[in-house]
C-alpha cells in the first residue's frame, strides 16, 4: 500500500515537471493574447500592491510592465493574477500566469526541483531584525534571551533558528499570522524584536504609532534574491524575461531615463545606441525598439526602485545592495552587445 | 351614613418614577446592586473609550493620511479606499455595471419584505433565475458592446456577494436533490448520494478551495486552463450543496409516515407527493437551519483569500499594508466586520419574517 501511494506521489510529480517543461512558444502565446499574465502577491509594499487608485505597482510589478512593453510594446497591457505563497508555483507550472514576480527567493531547490527558471535578480533581499530603540541594543549579537516577533511557515523562522543556534544565544518565538498582526505585536510590547526581510521591515516600520522610536539592526542574517520566475524549457521566453531586466539595469547605468531617452535616441554612445535601436531586439523576437519602449515606459533600474522602495516612496530604502556594480552594489547586467 | 373615600395618598417618591423603577429593578437586592454597578463601570470604563476613538475623536473628511490628526479612528482610510473594498480592480469606467447590480438586486429583494405585493412570487423566481444571467452578462461584458472584464478583475464586495449568491441560489436545489437521492429505494441512486454528502461533508471548505486551485490545474491538459473563480464556485457549490442535503434530510424525517401514506392514498406518484405535499411541510421546517447556512456560506466566502481572490476582506487587508497610511488596521478590520453584520443580519431578519408567515402552528 505504501509503495502504491510513494509510487503515486511520484508519477503526480513527474506529471507535473513535465508539465512544467514542455510548454513551448509563451512568447508567441503573449503576442497572439495580446496581453501579458502576471503573477503577483496579494498586498506586500513596495513591490506589489494596489495603490490609491487601485492600480497595481511596486517593483515586481514595474518588472512585469517592463516585460509587456518590450513584448508588446505597451505596459499597460498586464493582466495581473494575485497569487499566495502556497499556489505561485503550480500557477506557473500550469500555464495560468506567464511569468511569476512576486518576491520570490531564488534558491537551489526551487531552481531545480520545482521546473522553474529564474530569469534575474531585481531585489537583493536579506533577513534583519528591528528593535525598540530605547532597549539600547546596537548588533544582533547582543540580541541574547530575546522575545523575537516572526510570522508562521515562512523561511525566516528557519533562518532565526539558525542564526541563533550558530551564535550559541537562546530566544522566545513569538509567532503570529499576518504581518499587520506582528507589528502590533510588537508595539504592544510582546516581543523585544521583529524579525522579517529587510524590506518589509521598513514597510513595516511606518505602521508604528511611532516610526522613530524603532530602529533596523545592521546584521543580514539571510541571502535573499528576489527576482522574475518563467517556466523552464522555453529559452525563448526566458531570455524575454532576463534581459528586459537586463536592460532595465544597463538603463540605469548608461544614464538612460524616461525623462531623457527620447533625446538619448540620438546619442553618440554606442551602448545606447544598442539598447534603444539597433538588432538585439530582433535577436530575441522582438521589435527593435524594445529597449526604448521599456526605459520610457517604465524607466530604469534605478527610477523603478526610487519611486516603489527608494526615496520616492514611504518606504525610503537605501539602495545598498541594489546599488549598481559601479556604485559598490551587486546590480550588474551583461552587456547588450 | 355617607360613604366618605379617603382620596389615597400619593405613593412615596422613592417607588415612582424613575427612582421607583430604578430600586424595583437595579437595585432589588445588595447582589442586583452591586451588579448595576459594576454594569456601569464596565460601560463607563469600555464603551466611553471605544465611542470616543469611533465617534467622538475620529476624523472623517479628507483623502489621506495628513487628514488623520486626532488621535482617534481613522475613518479617512476606508473612505479613501471604498472604491476597492466594493468594486476590487473593476475598470472606473465600468463602475456603472457594478452600481447597477447592486440597485438591481436591492429592487429584487425589497417586494420579499412586503406581505402583499403584486407578483411577488415571480419576482423571487427571477431573482433566483433571471437575474443571476443578468449579472453573468452585465460583469463578463464581451457582449451587447460591453467592455470585457476578465474575473481576476473582480474584487471587493462584489465579488464577496456573486460567490454567496452563486453558492446559495444553486446550492439549495442541489442540495434537495440530493436528501431525496440519500432518502431513496434505489439502491444505485441512494449510494451515489451517500457518497457525494460524505466526501463533500468530510473535507474542510479550506481544502476543497486548495484543491480547486492548486491541484487541479496540474492534471488537467496541457493548455486547459479554466477561469480560477469559476474553480472556487464550482468548489463552493458542490461544498455548500452536501450541507444543504443534510439539513433537508432532516426537515424530511420530521414529517410524519402518515403524510408519506395519506399522498399515496390519494394516487400521487413520488413527484407530486413530493412537491405537493412533503417538501412544502419538510423545508418550512428547516428554514432556521438552511438560514443557518446561508450565513455560514456568506462568512465562509472569505476563505477564497487563501487562493488570491481579493474579497472584500483580502481587498482590505491588502489596502492595510500600504504604506501610505499608518497603522489603520482596527478601522478596516471593523469595517470588514460591519459590512458582514450587514448582510447576515439582513438574511436573518428575513427568515425570522418567513418563519412567521408560514408557522401553522408547530411554534411556541
Amino acid at each position: 500500500m505504501k509503495k502504491i501511494t510513494i509510487g503515486l506521489l511520484g508519477a503526480t510529480a513527474a506529471f507535473s515537471m513535465m508539465m512544467g517543461s514542455v510548454q513551448a512558444g509563451t512568447l508567441d502565446d503573449v503576442k497572439r493574447k495580446g496581453s501579458l499574465t502576471c503573477g503577483v502577491s496579494t498586498g506586500l509594499p513596495g513591490f506589489s500592491n494596489a495603490n490609491s487608485k487601485n492600480v497595481w505597482s511596486g517593483l515586481d510589478v514595474d518588472v512585469c510592465r517592463a516585460v509587456a512593453a518590450a513584448v508588446l510594446g505597451d505596459a499597460g497591457k498586464v493582466k495581473y493574477t494575485p497569487l499566495t505563497a502556497k499556489e505561485r508555483f503550480t500557477a506557473l507550472q500550469s500555464g495560468e500566469i506567464d511569468m511569476l514576480s512576486r518576491n520570490t527567493t531564488w534558491t537551489h531547490t526551487r531552481d531545480t526541483s520545482l521546473g522553474i527558471n529564474f530569469a534575474g535578480v531585481n531585489y537583493y533581499d536579506g533577513q534583519g531584525f528591528m528593535v525598540s530603540k530605547n532597549l539600547g541594543v546596537k548588533s544582533a549579537t547582543e540580541l541574547d534571551g530575546a522575545a523575537v516577533c516572526i510570522q508562521a511557515g515562512t523561511t525566516t523562522e528557519l533562518n532565526l533558528a539558525d542564526y541563533f543556534r550558530l551564535k550559541g544565544m537562546k530566544y522566545k518565538a513569538v509567532v503570529f499570522d499576518t504581518s499587520d498582526q506582528s507589528v502590533k505585536g510588537f508595539e504592544s510590547g510582546r516581543c523585544d524584536v521583529l524579525t522579517s526581510d529587510q524590506s518589509q521591515l521598513y514597510a513595516l516600520r511606518i505602521k508604528l504609532a511611532n516610526p522613530g522610536n524603532a530602529v533596523v539592526l545592521p546584521e543580514v542574517i539571510s541571502k535573499e534574491p528576489l527576482g522574475p520566475v518563467v517556466r523552464q524549457g522555453d529559452d525563448a521566453w526566458f531570455n524575454v524575461v532576463k534581459w528586459s531586466l537586463f536592460a532595465m539595469v544597463n538603463a540605469e547605468e548608461l544614464g538612460v531615463t524616461s525623462g531623457n531617452v527620447d533625446s538619448m535616441k540620438s546619442s553618440a554612445n554606442p551602448g545606447v545606441k544598442r539598447l534603444l535601436s539597433g538588432d538585439a531586439g530582433k535577436k530575441l523576437g522582438l521589435n527593435s525598439d524594445w529597449g526604448y519602449n521599456i526605459v520610457k515606459q517604465v524607466g530604469n533600474y534605478g527610477e523603478a526602485f526610487e519611486r516603489n522602495v527608494g526615496k520616492g516612496s514611504a518606504l525610503k530604502i537605501g539602495r545598498g545592495l541594489n546599488a549598481l556594480w559601479s556604485k559598490g552594489g551587486l546590480q550588474y547586467a551583461p552587456p547588450i552587445r | 351614613m355617607t360613604d366618605l373615600e379617603h382620596p389615597s395618598l400619593a405613593p412615596p417618591v422613592s417607588s415612582v418614577g424613575i427612582v421607583g423603577w430604578m430600586r424595583q429593578n437595579l437595585f432589588s437586592t445588595p447582589l442586583n446592586a452591586g451588579l448595576t454597578l459594576l454594569a456601569v463601570g464596565l460601560i463607563y470604563f469600555l464603551l466611553v473609550p471605544l465611542f470616543e476613538w469611533a465617534v467622538w475623536n475620529a476624523d472623517w473628511r479628507g483623502s489621506d493620511q495628513s487628514d488623520c490628526t486626532s488621535g482617534g479612528a481613522c475613518w479617512v482610510f476606508i473612505r479613501a479606499r471604498l472604491d476597492l473594498f466594493i468594486y476590487g480592480f473593476f475598470p472606473t469606467s465600468e463602475y456603472w455595471r457594478v452600481d447597477v447590480v447592486f440597485a438591481l438586486l436591492a429592487v429584487l429583494i425589497v417586494p420579499q419584505f412586503f406581505d402583499r405585493f403584486p407578483r411577488k412570487g415571480w419576482i423571487g423566481l427571477f431573482t433566483l433565475i433571471g437575474f443571476p444571467i443578468i449579472v453573468y452578462f452585465l460583469m463578463m461584458g464581451g457582449s451587447f458592446g460591453l467592455e470585457p472584464v476578465e474575473t481576476g478583475k473582480w474584487g471587493g464586495l462584489i465579488l464577496t456577494l456573486v460567490l454567496a449568491f452563486v453558492g446559495i441560489v444553486a446550492a439549495l436545489p442541489i442540495g434537495i436533490v440530493l436528501a431525496l437521492g440519500r432518502r431513496s429505494t434505489m439502491p444505485v441512486i441512494r449510494t451515489i448520494c451517500i457518497c457525494f454528502i460524505e466526501l463533500w461533508r468530510g473535507v474542510p471548505l479550506i481544502s476543497v478551495l486548495f484543491m480547486a486551485s492548486v491541484m487541479l490545474p496540474l492534471f488537467l491538459p496541457e493548455g486547459v486552463n479554466f477561469d480560477k473563480l469559476l474553480r472556487a464556485l464550482i468548489g463552493i457549490v458542490l461544498f455548500q450543496s452536501a450541507y444543504m442535503a443534510e439539513v433537508i434530510r432532516g426537515g424530511l424525517q420530521a414529517i410524519p409516515k402518515g403524510q408519506y401514506e395519506a399522498a399515496r392514498a390519494l394516487g400521487l406518484g413520488y413527484w407530486k407527493s413530493m412537491s405537493l405535499i412533503i417538501l412544502p411541510q419538510a423545508l418550512k421546517l428547516v428554514i432556521p437551519g438552511v438560514v443557518n447556512t446561508f450565513i455560514a456560506l456568506f462568512k465562509d466566502t472569505t476563505l477564497v483569500l487563501i487562493i488570491g481572490l481579493l474579497d472584500i476582506l483580502a481587498s482590505v487587508q491588502s489596502a492595510i499594508v500600504d504604506p501610505a497610511w499608518r497603522n489603520v488596521s482596527t478601522e478596516g478590520y471593523l469595517f470588514a466586520a460591519f459590512s458582514f453584520w450587514v448582510f447576515c443580519f439582513s438574511i436573518s431578519r428575513y427568515s425570522q419574517a418567513l418563519e412567521r408567515k408560514l408557522q401553522t402552528g408547530y411554534s411556541r
